[in-house]
């Protein structure tokens, strides 16, 4: 009995070490490589304007569209609630204040994650089944600073750009919903909205969180690509293990900087 | 596959949109140009007995037109009051006899600091502390005052 206990526990903890602590070491590696090589990422500017446009511009229209979607939503519910006490002026308070503190960056970022990340992921992936990586490395090319570097830094780039762009769409669908719609005063809906989000406070605070969410995410994909076993079972298993990671990552990343930043208040 | 020059214009909207998107929430969302920057302010100070639900922030108005926010809320220790930093803005200048109340915008409302020009013809300077205060109404009291008011009516129709 005892043995046979002694024997589970060693399995966990074989199975920490090896699948978390080993591949969170490796991945810090990859992320440090990734780093010394984007040099060229910058100096040759086009690669990573390509990488942009892959991560960022094909991914503008989901992101446009859940915004505005989200925003109307906003309106909507929060309308419902807010005319109980009286106080429905407060729509636009309630509708920016939720979309650039928290869901902005959070939704945006978990679709990117699903949108771009696993595009990477899966790019990459398949670039080291057909052992193109190898084949840069044979030419002296280092796959890291030409492949993953531009990719990554398209992702870190883009991210705050589109968490930005669903906010803004988000209001704008709350706007439409509360005031063209339901007919909310369209003076204290944007006059309150003005007293109750500050720029240091709410605006500057979700632009970091978008950052790091955009961090999160292309390190996440970049390295399951790079790291993905060269089948096809292998490519398909990083590729949701990408989506998957790097979502409870953003919620798990989003709870801690939320406490950092909005405790004081 | 696009050409080089198509993929740039792309990237470039995708840039000029997102600029624009934090430009729109800086500026229309969190009204960034009209609301005061530290740089041309001056604190003057406001003791009080019971500052109630006072955040720092909190909007300083006078007529009803805000001209400066709550700096920062201290306790003092030996007078045993709340001392309340105001960020003044410099184109407002007061009295140096104007009074300063802890007020509720509504019934339920944040609170904020509403000020009262005086008379004095010396304005007031940065590190000066307004003398004339009024706390905050904490509706406990208000409540209690006004059971104690109702008992003691009650009280008086017995006899």
């Amino acid at each position: 009995m005892t043995a046979r206990l002694l024997e589970l526990t060693r399995a966990l903890g074989a199975r920490i070490v090896n699948n978390w602590i080993w591949r969170l070491g490796f991945a810090c590696r990859f992320l440090w490589l990734t780093l010394k090589g984007s040099g060229s990422s910058f100096a040759r500017f086009h690669l990573t304007l390509r990488e942009i446009y892959f991560a960022g511009v094909l991914s503008l229209v989901i992101i446009l569209v859940s915004g505005l979607f989200v925003g109307m939503v906003l309106g909507l519910q929060g309308y419902d609630t807010l005319v109980r006490y009286g106080s429905s002026e407060a729509l636009g308070v309630l509708v920016s204040l939720s979309l650039v503190r928290e869901l902005g960056p959070v939704v945006a970022g978990l679709l990117f994650a699903s949108r771009a990340g696993s595009a990477i992921t899966a790019e990459i992936g398949l670039m080291k089944a057909t052992e193109q990586l190898s084949a840069m490395e044979m030419m002296a090319v280092d796959p890291i600073a030409r492949v993953v570097a531009p990719r990554f830094w398209g992702g870190v780039i883009s991210m705050p750009l589109l968490a930005a762009l669903f906010s803004a769409m988000g209001v704008f669908g709350g706007y439409l919903v509360g005031v063209r719609l339901i007919g909310v005063d369209e003076g204290s809906f944007w006059s309150q909205m003005q007293a109750a989000v500050d720029f240091r406070q709410d605006i500057l605070n979700g632009f970091i969180k978008s950052f790091v969410f955009g961090v999160a995410v292309t390190w996440i994909a970049v390295f399951e690509g790079y790291d993905a076993p060269p089948t096809a079972e292998g490519v398909s298993g990083a590729t949701t293990r990408t989506v998957v990671t790097s979502s409870l990552a953003i919620l798990a990343l989003d709870f801690v900087l939320t406490a950092l930043m909005f405790r004081g208040l | 596959m696009m050409t080089r020059k198509e993929l740039d214009l792309w990237v470039g909207i995708f840039a000029v949109a997102g600029i624009g998107a934090m430009l729109f929430l800086s500026l229309k969302v969190a009204n960034l140009l009209t609301s005061f920057s530290s740089a041309d302010m001056y604190q003057i100070n406001a003791k009080f007995e019971n500052i109630g639900g006072l955040k720092v922030r909190a909007p300083v108005k006078s007529a009803g037109v805000v001209v400066g926010r709550v700096g920062d809320i201290r306790f003092d220790n030996s007078s045993f009051e709340a001392v309340v930093g105001l960020n003044i803005d410099s184109r407002f200048k007061f009295p140096k006899d104007s009074s300063a109340k802890i007020l509720t915008s509504g019934l339920l409302g944040e609170q904020y600091i509403g000020i009262t020009a005086g008379g004095d013809s010396v304005d007031l300077k940065a590190g000066d502390t307004l003398k004339l205060t009024q706390s905050a109404v904490v509706l406990e009291n208000l409540i209690g005052q006004l059971l104690y008011n109702k008992a003691s009516e009650g009280g008086d129709n017995k006899k």
